[in-house]
């Protein structure tokens, strides 16, 4: 019982360190949700790639990347209605 | 490493990443003048700005192995000396300082925080310092901040703290800054937004109400712990700050930008607003927000100023009246000057302004004024109200001519680098390499030639063919040249040289005889070695003369200050040397050799002694002999080397080495040209005279001669065949031979006069040419051809020399639409459409493109043809396919897409035009063009017909009158072509995202059958076949790649002339039924855009050059020998751990980002060997069971068998 204890609390300590680590209950949401957060952010993160986009869209790299942040805020739309 | 796969391949780039990350401007050296370092790729460089000249030299450029995302500046409170802080991949935090006395930058700390590799919540993508010096803030785009407190020790180090966290789950940050705070606590300032709520609230409704924060951290120095002090929300669309000088300075507090408003903001002050100006203009949108890309603040003399540019390139001056009570009370702006679109700008306290582009040339300006009193509108935020939702009158501004700055330099920049090609255009021994670069209207076709620039300072006709050429000083003492001493077949010419370079005939040369060797002698003598003779003149122009024996003539002389030696025709070599007199003794014994004597060389009186101790003599039976000149042992034998042919030029020169004992000293050095046209250095033993290290470099058909020149006060080599050539030191000590952009020479010497101190005289038929080398850092010269849009790709004629390329940018006015804008407007907005839009780029708007067909003839440096495309078409692929419907004729195909959307990808319909060449391809004629349902984006000759991808379907066509025909039609892609190759009826066919998939097409059923595809996605940029069943290629990612096809399933998809059994077979895993193999993976970091197998230089191998989009141009070259690959493996091995990566990132991890490396040895790394302390280097070459000279030369063998 108490290794399984263990276990749970490693497991939060994870999760509250590493922002996506799942869980459980995990759901479809917030499995896809992060993994959008994550792209965008490597988009952000590696000038070259972010150069590309910039090149591809006509933009400024300074604009493309406010964009891409924006778009983290809610990168797959709505959460769904919650079941009780 | 022991992956089975046999292939082995070695990396080298030959030119670096040019795009600009971030630059950052500070006093690195510890001196008053301020230099810049810039972040570029995975390079670090120092750039020092000469306010004189106005000109930026690199004087330094690291590679870390690792990505570097951010940069940041400071220095400790009372020091003079600026250190930098890297924010990077590597899950590390590194502090540098720059060492100038041994010109490296040097690590001081190095604190791990967090896992390696560009992660969403590992800091490294911002990093701020407060302006005191006293603490930084590194943070990722979330949640996790780290400040590290920087301070300095009792021995006056530098130390950092342990971190401490301001971290927030859910918190996206948009922009970070230090708040100027004078001496309190250190501040930082972030722009954020919280999507905790958003992420919770199904109804959106907390997602429609989500705020952008200002908020501010506080690092408490007493307690030391890091508080959130205040937050405020801000414009929703707010993406940028600026630090706002503090203190005794300014207000403090920040400049908030947004989408077409600035605000400044503070804790406890009222905030203010004023809009960004819009372009006035008949063919602008008068709706259209601007908002902030980059910006710059400057403080002089207790005042200050901003300068922040929009995504237009208009720079705006931003100032602030402000008082102690109130704070700022207005914020005043106004239109400056149109520079590129930056990612950083500096401005220097000399006065100048640095603006690293974000695509094309950096451009270095000089400030003429600052915009004071000029008769540009002032807007004020008086008239607008601090509350971003209320709604306010936009203002507007007319764009004008610079007057406010003046470009002084425009630093070549081959970012983006969107296509190349490797050709001959030129008949030259090497080819060139023609990229298309840039984007919008900067957008260039480059045209790159290995050379070195020269500056030609005097061009003059003769009045015959001279067959060489001298310059002298009078007497030693003296610094410049006195004369130019010519030679022709029957006489000699001497010129004086002053203020005006003429005959002069009262020297005392012998002027009716041709002319061997010219030497200034002893203190104050000249010497004169002619065929007949040897005159020595001295100062009072008495003349000694030593006549040749009877019946005998000289054919090859050499000198130094104090020695002679001469060959005579029968084959004796004579010796004169310069007794306590001054006076030339002759030795009495003389020297027979076997053959003829082609050259003969005596190197310079090493200082300190009295004369050169060796005589190389060159003879026509293929040998070079070392002649001892010791008093002891004059003119006896030492060593002797065999050559393949004659040689034709020899000269002994000593030259720094980075190989030798001690650091700094010089090594001699034989140098050899032979009549076949190869150039050897050797190695000469100062004791022994022995012959060791024998590089060869083939220089080009005509018989070399060497000349001793200097190039930046170094000693260098000019040597002359087809082309001239110039042998030094690079910046990394590594010895570097590299032709000069400059006419075929017969004859070269030194050249120094006051106007040009290291000059170089030649002869160039009958003309007399003295030039300069300035630059050695550039070894490829560049040459622009400017383009319409941004090129997307080019393809160059099969036969004529004319290259077509497809340019095309979004939201951009077409020329036509701009047209008739202007018609309708009425002529007071005429003034605005003159403006240049190279430098003011395009008017912009939603939904709109501007593409064109270019013909480029790069011989003449000219675009000869223009084509717009209409009706809101862009171009995206060209080829030039012959058909053989059309008796093999060939036509240029280029696939448009119409009302395209970038993202998500989408268009209306596509189009394929077909073009007939005119004039031998000069121009080009319209046919007709064919709808698609899609938009073509590959498209490429095939077996007499044109093969064309649009989107996921694979299409055969063939021409017709009035359209193409469809003849077949596969569906072989996963999402979308952007590339096919073919060999045979081999067809491979990448995909956007899943690789490439290697297609047959079957003439008999007249089907394209996939066969074999890949189990990793790779999104493919480029690719060329290698051979028939092999592809390399390079992804989005930044990873070059080799995969291959197994043998078996090659053979059996070319069996059966018709596809059934191909057909029926069973599908793996829902693929194709074969997988390719990966051979070599490797990542570049830089996204390749091409790949080609060429020959970069004259009589060496074939190898893979790829072009990266940040403007690399790499090679990855074949290795032949096992041992080689085990030498370069243990050596790389070795630089791993002796020569770790600056920024902490593990190398071998970095070069495995996504993939583990597999057969490729990292060259760049390996080169880096040269910069070891000599006690490492003895060391690893020790382990490799070599001296460290051979380990160097094979290091500079790998390169300069197949580059430069």
């Amino acid at each position: 019982m108490a290794d399984k204890l263990r276990t749970t609390q490693q497991l939060e300590q994870l999760q509250a360190r590493y922002v996506g680590t799942g869980h459980a209950d995990t759901t479809k949401f917030e499995w896809i949700s992060n993994l959008h957060r994550d792209t965008y952010a490597s988009y952000i993160g590696h000038p070259p790639l972010l150069e590309y986009m910039a090149i591809g869209t006509g933009e400024p790299m300074a604009k493309l990347r406010t964009k891409l942040i924006e778009k983290m805020i809610q990168p797959v739309g709505k959460p769904p209605e919650k079941e009780d | 490493m022991s992956g089975g796969s046999n292939m082995f391949l070695y990396s080298l780039s030959i030119l670096q990443p040019s795009a600009i990350t971030q630059a950052i401007l500070g006093a690195f050296s510890g001196k008053k003048q301020q230099e810049i370092v810039v972040a570029q790729g995975s390079r670090l460089s120092l750039l020092r700005p000469d306010a004189a000249q106005g000109k930026v030299h690199e004087v330094l450029t690291h590679d870390v192995f690792g990505i570097i995302r951010c940069l940041a500046a400071f220095r400790l409170a009372g020091s003079s000396k600026d250190y930098i802080i890297i924010g990077s991949d590597s899950g590390r935090i590194t502090i540098l300082e720059y060492q100038p006395q041994a010109n490296k930058f040097h690590r001081l700390h190095l604190e791990t925080f967090g896992k390696s590799g560009v992660r969403r919540v590992i800091p490294g993508q911002y990093l701020a310092c407060d302006p005191k010096g006293r603490a930084c803030l590194i943070a990722s785009v979330e949640k996790n901040k780290l400040v590290y407190v920087l301070n300095r020790n009792a021995q006056a180090e530098l130390t950092i703290s342990s971190s401490l966290e301001a971290h927030k789950p859910h918190c996206l940050v948009f922009a970070l800054t230090a708040l100027d705070v004078g001496y309190e606590n250190p501040v930082f300032a972030a722009l954020e937004v919280d999507y905790g709520e958003s992420d919770q609230d199904p109804t959106g409704e907390a997602y429609n109400q989500t705020e952008k924060l200002l908020v501010y951290y506080e690092l408490d120095l007493g307690l030391n712990h890091v508080v959130r002090k205040w937050s405020d929300p801000v414009d929703r669309s707010a993406n940028m700050l600026f630090q706002v000088p503090g203190g005794a300075d300014g207000p403090s507090g920040v400049l908030v930008c947004a989408e077409d408003c600035i605000y400044y903001r503070h804790m406890g002050r009222i905030s203010s607003r004023v809009p960004i100006p819009r372009r006035r203009g008949a063919t602008e949108d008068p709706n259209r927000k601007r908002t902030i890309v980059a910006g710059v603040m400057h403080k002089m003399r207790g005042a200050f100023f901003f300068l922040l540019q929009t995504e237009d390139g208009d720079l705006f001056k931003v100032t602030l009246d402000y008082d102690d009570d109130v704070g700022v009370s207005r914020i005043r702006i106004k239109y400056f000057d149109t520079v590129p679109v930056a990612t950083s700008l500096l401005i220097l306290k000399s006065g100048f302004l640095f603006v690293a582009s974000e695509t094309g040339n950096h451009n270095f300006y000089q400030f003429e004024k600052l915009g004071d009193d000029d008769e540009e509108t002032e807007f004020n935020s008086e008239d607008f109200s601090p509350d971003p939702s209320d709604s306010y009158q936009p203002i507007y501004f007319q764009t004008r001519h610079a007057e406010n700055l003046s470009l002084v330099e425009s630093i070549n920049s081959m970012n983006p680098l969107l296509d190349c090609k490797v050709a001959n255009l030129t008949d030259e021994d090497a080819p060139q390499i023609y990229t298309v670069n840039g984007s919008g209207p900067r957008s260039t076709f480059r045209i790159l030639k290995h050379g070195l620039e020269t500056v030609e300072i005097v061009a003059s006709e003769l009045p015959g063919s001279p067959s060489a050429v001298w310059t002298t000083k009078l007497t030693s003492a003296d610094e410049y040249d006195a004369y130019i001493v010519l030679s022709f077949g029957n006489g000699t010419l001497v010129l004086s040289i002053g203020e005006t370079v003429e005959e002069v005939t009262d020297t005392g040369f012998l002027s009716s005889a041709p002319t061997l060797a010219v030497q200034q002698l002893g203190d104050e003598g000249l010497l004169q070695v002619h065929p007949k003779g040897i005159r020595h003149i001295h100062a009072d122009r008495r003349v000694n003369e030593w006549p040749a024996p009877q019946h005998r003539t000289i054919v090859a002389a050499t000198t130094n200050s104090r020695q002679v030696a001469v060959a005579l025709s029968s084959g004796e070599i004579v010796y004169f040397e310069m007794d306590s007199d001054g006076q030339l003794a002759e030795y009495e014994e003389k020297k027979e050799m076997t053959g003829t004597v082609t050259c003969l060389s005596l190197g310079e009186v090493p200082k300190g002694s009295a004369r050169s101790s060796f005589l190389a003599v060159g003879c026509d039976d293929s040998t070079v002999r070392i002649l001892s000149l010791d008093p002891d042992s004059v003119l006896e034998s030492k060593s002797v080397q065999a050559l393949t042919s004659a040689p034709s030029a020899l000269c002994i020169m000593s030259m720094p080495d980075s190989a030798s004992e001690t650091s700094r000293s010089t090594t001699l050095y034989l140098h050899i040209g032979l009549y076949s046209g190869v150039y050897l250095r050797t190695v000469l033993d100062t004791v022994t005279g022995d012959l060791t290290d024998t590089r060869t470099r083939f220089l080009g058909p005509r018989p070399v001669k060497i000349s001793p020149v200097v190039v930046q006060s170094q000693p260098a080599v000019l040597a002359l065949s087809s082309r001239p050539w110039l042998g030094y030191n690079d910046n990394r000590g590594q010895y570097m031979l590299t032709p000069l952009t400059y006419p075929a020479l017969e004859w070269g010497w030194t050249f120094s006069s006051e106007q040009c101190p290291e000059g170089m005289v030649g002869i160039e038929g009958g003309n007399l040419r003295i030039f300069a080398v300035e630059r050695l850092t550039e070894n490829l010269q560049q040459e622009s051809i400017p383009l319409a849009y941004t090129p997307r790709k080019f393809i160059k004629h099969p036969e004529q020399p004319y290259f077509y390329t497809v340019e095309s940018d979004p939201n951009t006015l077409s020329v036509a639409t701009r047209q008739s804008l202007n018609e309708q407007a009425s002529n007071g907005d005429k003034a605005m459409q003159e403006l240049p839009a190279e430098e003011f780029g395009y008017s912009r708007a939603e939904g709109h493109w501007a593409s064109c067909i270019s013909v480029v003839d790069p011989l003449n440096k000219q675009v000869t043809q223009r084509i717009e495309m209409t009706e809101n078409e862009a171009a995206f692929s060209i080829a030039i396919v012959s058909f053989s419907s059309q008796d093999d004729q060939i036509f240029l195909v280029v696939g448009t897409g119409k009302n395209t959307q970038v993202a998500p990808r989408k268009s209306q319909c596509g189009y394929i035009h077909i073009y007939r060449f005119l004039d031998d391809g000069k121009s080009l004629e319209f046919i007709h063009k064919t709808k698609t349902d899609e938009t073509p984006m590959a498209l490429l000759g095939f077996q007499g017909r044109l093969l064309a991808g649009t989107g996921k379907t694979l299409k055969i066509y063939d021409l017709g009158m009035r359209q193409l025909l469809r003849k077949a039609q596969a569906e072989v892609a996963a999402n979308l072509i952007v590339g096919l190759q073919t060999q045979g009826s081999r067809i491979i066919v990448s995909d956007v995202q899943e690789s490439v998939s290697y297609c047959v097409f079957k003439y008999q059923d007249n089907k394209i059958i996939p066969f074999c595809d890949d189990m990793v996605p790779r999104w493919t940029t480029a690719t060329t076949m290698l051979d028939y069943e092999t592809v390399a290629g390079g992804d989005k990612f930044g990873n070059f790649w080799i995969v291959r096809c197994p043998k078996k399933a090659s053979e059996e998809s070319d069996e059966d002339p018709a596809g059934g059994h191909l057909l029926h077979e069973r599908s793996y895993l829902q693929g194709t039924p074969n997988r390719l193999e990966l051979m070599a993976h490797f990542f570049t970091q830089d996204i390749p855009t091409s790949v080609q197998k060429a020959q970069l230089v004259a009589g060496g191998r074939e190898t893979i050059v790829w072009t990266g989009l940040q403007g690399t141009i790499g090679l990855m070259v074949p290795f032949v020998s096992k041992e080689d690959v085990d030498f370069f493996q243990t050596l790389e091995q070795h630089m791993r751990t002796d020569d770790p990566p600056l920024a902490g990132r593990d190398h071998l991890i970095y070069r495995g980002y996504y993939v583990p490396v597999k057969g490729v040895i990292d060259g760049d790394l390996c080169e880096r060997f040269s910069l070891l302390p000599r006690d490492r280097k003895a060391a690893i070459a020790g382990e490799l069971d070599r001296t460290v000279r051979d380990v160097e030369r094979k290091i500079a063998d790998m390169r300069s068998r197949v580059a430069y």
